[in-house]
């Protein structure tokens, strides 16, 4: 050490450090007191999925507008989130801060599959509600090892699966194709599809390309799959991905039958961009009303949004599908909450979280609704396919669902 | 066959991309001795700004002139501002003050546009071009035309204006140049200045291909700072072929190596630029720096 | 310009027992981010012995981190290894790794070498994920906490901490050690004057690479321990932002100083959580402003500043150098 100016310096430094611990006041029931009741989340508010980060953004501004009208039961949303920047590290810190600092009732809608799994142990032993969780990966509906933990959106491999089952039955002579961020994201979508295809995924799969979500293009993978002779194409890219490719294929006049996952169906971020002519023919499972889709114009819950984005979240993008699936997330939460009455123990959230059925939220399609159970820890399971006619997302089929498959 | 040529064009398109971004690090290394970190996300910002001008109703080219300008401007403000204080401070800490830019243009840009990514109109026309059965597309050609027009718009000035003769001294020896009355301030601000507008130039070529948000240039970025050490941080040229070069190594790699294919292709890129470092460690055309004992 | 050692020596052993007394005062959430602040302060050692004393600029030190915790993480979840050992292993490894790398980084320079090293850091998420079968790919390896041995009354929280400090105390002892000896000045003066001091009988090329080695180990040390600590390991962790926060850590705590590791950990653990609380907005623009004020303040990070605060304090001359790659502190180093 130099001197022992810089040891008083080290000394100061750990005495503000300590001095900033303030102890949390113990509560009997956790996080909840007569008038309020505090929600926990953290979002990548920052870093490369920072644009996930408009989710909690909307979701903030839900719970201002329930305080603004009253609150539920006598209590106000006292929403704490945090950014964790999409790194694990920080978000175990932050869950941890959360839980053992603010003292949350419950976490809602933590987003990210490394960035849960990071907290998913933990969450459990600390008997924490671990609801909503804003991930697509297969692993949150497991209520035999992880009881306190609930997903959200039906899981990238059921959407694979819904795919193969489609191929299976009108491409009986399918050389498929696949393009895949190299994630968990990417790869889930990829084992839905195989597993869908059972014994025949290694005859009709032709060529597998992945690609980084750092990498600037996407070119390079699409000339190889036009290439590979295959005349299906299995599109498992986010939205700025997705348009390249769209764009690419149809530039180099390939025209497979165009499978697109969910992530990126935007009417205004995805298929406007890429030329509607290109985007002709793409076919999609969705479980939501895309909101930059004309055919929903006129219906209620899209409605209501669009209101309470113009009061409560002005500088929120309105083609922005993120910020519709935030609202209804947070409406979501809300009925729990108010199912809870006044019990707001952190057992008696999970009791109610696991007893929802047939809860209507406004961006679900018609005739897809929430439910749940204590052995069904997957709330929305599921789907229709839909076909881009040049307009919009034609919906047809019936409505996949994955609980009684 | 045609594969092949297909994949040298598309790699040649973005090697593009990447060479017109590391012009601009090159730009400032060359007149400051600084790597601006900051680079890309100043040009993420001058294509938002060129954006919010567009959709103010403003055409085209016009707004792109507008951007520039304001780019040079911002780049000639930025030096005197932020990077004068720490100037004569020890190379890590200029650095560190580049990644402090770096964070507040990403922050202040998702703050102001929001983080949804949105479209950039290209000058160029949308249809494709044909040659054969090869395809290329129109964008791609045209922003490897403009930025091989930057880049010998750089070398005219460097070699033969008297200004870019006084940048060069500038930057080379500040002493003498001094002493023979140029003023050493105002040519690294000049040198912020061009380099922001060649920043702002990659920015707007490469917003139509990768759509704009806040993010754009971050992977962009480093593939840039990958070609210019391919090539070789005191050479323009050697920065641009580098970025070709980069671009098109790694579709080859992808495609025709099989168990490496696309999960490691970037992984090769830079394996290749070790392995070009270890043999000439100052890049393809950069020229040793010879220092007096 | 040495004080006695006496008060020196009372100052550090202060420090330890408050230091040790923590555990019983603070929550546990607060351990934990203590337990990542000394985890932080030994990679940022490791990483000022290459770029501060030895003035081999890396951008690259998070793959030694990664290779660190992705090595205890395996050796613990593939062959239920306990976790004490996997430490060691990793810093030897790191250390052989780092030494092979030193190698050829022998005929790179300032910049270039600082784009290697960029490189590096850059390829590990890719080729982590590619090793899936090892590594667990993207979905990572999922750890449990250890708890504390020989049935002492500690929660994992309180033995972690416990371990991470004196883990701390002894790299930096032998750090302190190394740095100050002759192999110190050595280190110092290849990096003030290369051919001066070959022309002086120093084998640079043995010295260089081995403190590519030591540093390197010092960062896979950390990156053990952290796996221990946040008991997850997963490519997105340990992304080329890693390698710029410890950067950041060694610069602002001050690059040839030992204490500075430690304020530098400080910074980089607490900044951006400060920053997040100013402005939900913009957290990361506070951050920036506060990196560039600190800049601005003291460009020779905060113990360069503290020490030029006591140079003032007790009014001795100091010898202003012009602007070179690092502070040349020849004589006095922390």
């Amino acid at each position: 050490m130099r001197s022992t100016r810089q040891l008083v310096a080290l000394v100061l430094v750990l005495g503000v450090a300590v001095l900033a611990a303030i102890p949390a006041v113990a509560q009997t029931v956790v996080g909840v007191t007569a008038t309020e009741i505090k929600i926990g989340h953290t979002n990548p508010y920052s870093g490369p999925a920072s644009a996930y980060g408009t989710i909690g953004k909307t979701i903030a501004a839900y719970f201002k507008k329930v305080n603004d009208e009253g609150g539920i039961n006598g209590r106000k949303i006292n929403f704490i989130t945090y950014d964790d920047a999409y790194t694990p590290p920080k978000t175990v810190e932050m869950v941890r801060k959360l839980v053992e600092q603010d003292q949350v009732a419950a976490l809602f809608q933590t987003l990210g599959t490394p960035t849960n799994t990071a907290i998913h142990k933990y969450v459990n032993q600390q008997k924490v509600p671990h609801l909503f969780v804003a991930t697509g990966a297969t692993k949150w509906d497991d209520p035999k090892n992880f009881p306190w933990t609930m997903g959200f959106q039906p899981n990238y491999q059921t959407e694979g699966r819904v795919y193969a089952a489609y191929i299976l039955k009108n491409i009986p002579d399918a050389k498929i194709g696949i393009l895949y961020q190299n994630d968990d994201y990417g790869k889930d979508y990829v084992k839905g599809m195989e597993d869908g295809l059972g014994a025949a995924a290694a005859k009709l799969i032709v060529l597998k390309q992945s690609h980084e979500v750092t990498d600037p293009t996407i070119d390079s993978q699409i000339i190889n799959l036009k290439n590979s002779g295959a005349n299906v194409f299995f599109n498992v890219t986010i939205p700025k991905f997705a348009v390249q490719a769209i764009r690419k294929a149809h530039d180099i006049g390939w025209k497979p039958t165009h499978f697109l996952n969910n992530v990126s169906s935007s009417y205004a971020a995805v298929l406007k961009p890429a030329g509607v002519e290109a985007s002709r023919g793409l076919i999609t499972a969705l479980y939501t009303k895309v909101v930059t889709d004309p055919q929903w114009k006129n219906d209620k819950g899209f409605q209501d949004w669009v209101a309470f984005m113009k009061k409560y979240y002005p500088e929120g993008s309105l083609e922005d599908d993120s910020n519709f699936f935030g609202y209804s997330a947070a409406i979501l939460m809300a009925h729990v909450i108010k199912q809870c009455g006044n019990d707001l123990s952190r057992e008696n959230i999970m009791r109610q979280a696991e007893n929802l059925k047939g809860v209507d939220l406004p961006f679900l399609l018609p005739g897809i609704k929430v439910d749940t159970s204590p052995t069904d820890h997957a709330p929305i399971q599921q789907e229709r396919l839909a076909k881009f006619n040049g307009e919009y997302w034609e919906l047809f089929g019936e409505i996949f669902d994955a609980f009684h498959k | 066959m045609d594969i092949f040529i297909q994949q040298i064009v598309s790699g040649l398109a973005t090697g593009g991309i990447y060479a017109s971004l590391a012009l601009a690090l090159v730009m400032i290394y060359q007149a400051t001795d600084v790597v601006n970190f900051a680079q890309g996300e100043l040009a993420m910002f001058a294509t938002y700004i060129c954006w919010s001008l567009i959709n103010a109703g403003v055409t085209y080219w016009l707004a792109f002139i507008f951007t520039l300008v304001i780019a040079f401007i911002g780049g000639v403000v930025i030096e005197r501002v932020v990077i004068r204080p720490v100037e004569n401070a020890p190379i890590l800490s200029i650095v560190m003050v580049t990644l402090g830019l770096l964070v507040i243009c990403n922050s202040v840009a998702g703050w102001i546009w929001t983080y949804l990514q949105k479209p950039f109109p290209s000058p160029f026309s949308a249809n494709p071009f044909k040659l054969g059965n090869v395809v290329f597309g129109s964008h791609d050609l045209g922003e490897i035309q403009v930025t091989l027009l930057v880049l010998l718009c750089i070398y005219l000035f460097f070699r033969f204006t008297p200004l870019g003769l006084a940048m060069r001294a500038a930057a080379h020896n500040p002493v003498s140049s001094r002493l023979v009355g140029i003023r050493v301030g105002w040519m690294l601000a000049l040198g912020w200045g061009l380099a922001a507008v060649f920043g702002a130039v990659a920015g707007m070529m490469v917003a139509p291909v990768l759509t704009l948000e806040p993010n754009l240039m971050g992977g962009v970025q480093i593939y840039a700072f990958a070609a210019a050490t391919l090539g070789g941080f005191t050479s323009p040229g050697g920065a641009v072929l580098g970025g070709f070069i980069v671009g098109v190594v790694e579709n080859l790699v992808g495609t025709y190596v099989h168990f490496i294919g696309t999960e490691l292709k970037f992984t090769v890129a830079l394996a290749l630029i070790i392995v070009v470092l270890l043999v000439k460690p100052t890049g393809l055309f950069g020229s040793t720096v010879v220092k007096r004992v | 310009m040495s004080a006695s050692r006496l008060p020196r020596i009372v100052g550090l052993l202060a420090l330890l027992v408050t230091a040790c007394a923590l555990p019983f005062v603070l929550s546990n959430f607060r351990l934990f981010q203590f337990s990542q602040v000394y985890i932080y302060a030994i990679a940022i050692l490791g990483l000022n012995m290459l770029t501060g004393y030895n003035g081999q600029f890396s951008l690259g030190h998070g793959a030694f981190y990664a290779i660190g915790a992705y090595v205890s993480a395996i050796m613990m979840d593939h062959w239920n290894i306990a976790y004490g050992w996997t430490i060691p292993v990793a810093g030897v490894l790191c250390l052989v790794i780092g030494f092979l790398f030193g190698l050829p980084a022998l005929r790179l320079e300032g910049l270039y070498l600082a784009l290697a090293t960029f490189s590096l850091a850059l390829a590990v998420p890719q080729i982590l994920k590619y090793f899936e079968h090892w590594t667990g790919g993207s979905q990572g390896i999922v750890l449990s906490k250890p708890n504390a041995p020989l049935g002492l009354p500690l929660n994992p929280d309180q033995w972690l901490y416990f371990l991470t400090l004196a883990i701390l105390v002894l790299l930096f002892w032998v750090g302190a050690n190394l740095l100050r000896g002759r192999v110190g000045r050595a280190i110092v003066a290849i990096r003030d004057n290369h051919i001066a001091a070959e022309a002086m009988g120093i084998n640079t090329a043995l010295y260089k690479s081995l403190v590519f080695g030591v540093s390197a180990a010092y960062t896979g040390v950390a990156g053990a321990l952290s796996a221990c600590v946040i008991a997850y390991v997963a490519p997105d962790s340990f992304n080329v932002f890693l390698s710029v926060t410890l950067l950041i850590g060694s610069v602002i705590g001050g690059l040839a100083s030992i204490s500075g590791a430690i304020f530098g950990a400080f910074f980089i653990q607490f900044v951006p959580n400060w920053a997040q609380d100013i402005s939900k907005a913009a957290p990361w623009a506070i951050f920036g402003i506060f990196l560039i004020g600190f800049m601005y303040l003291m460009p020779f990070g905060i113990a360069g500043g503290i020490r030029l605060l006591w140079i003032r304090a007790t009014r001795s001359r100091v010898q202003q150098e012009g602007r070179s790659a690092v502070p040349t502190q020849a004589h006095t180093t922390t």
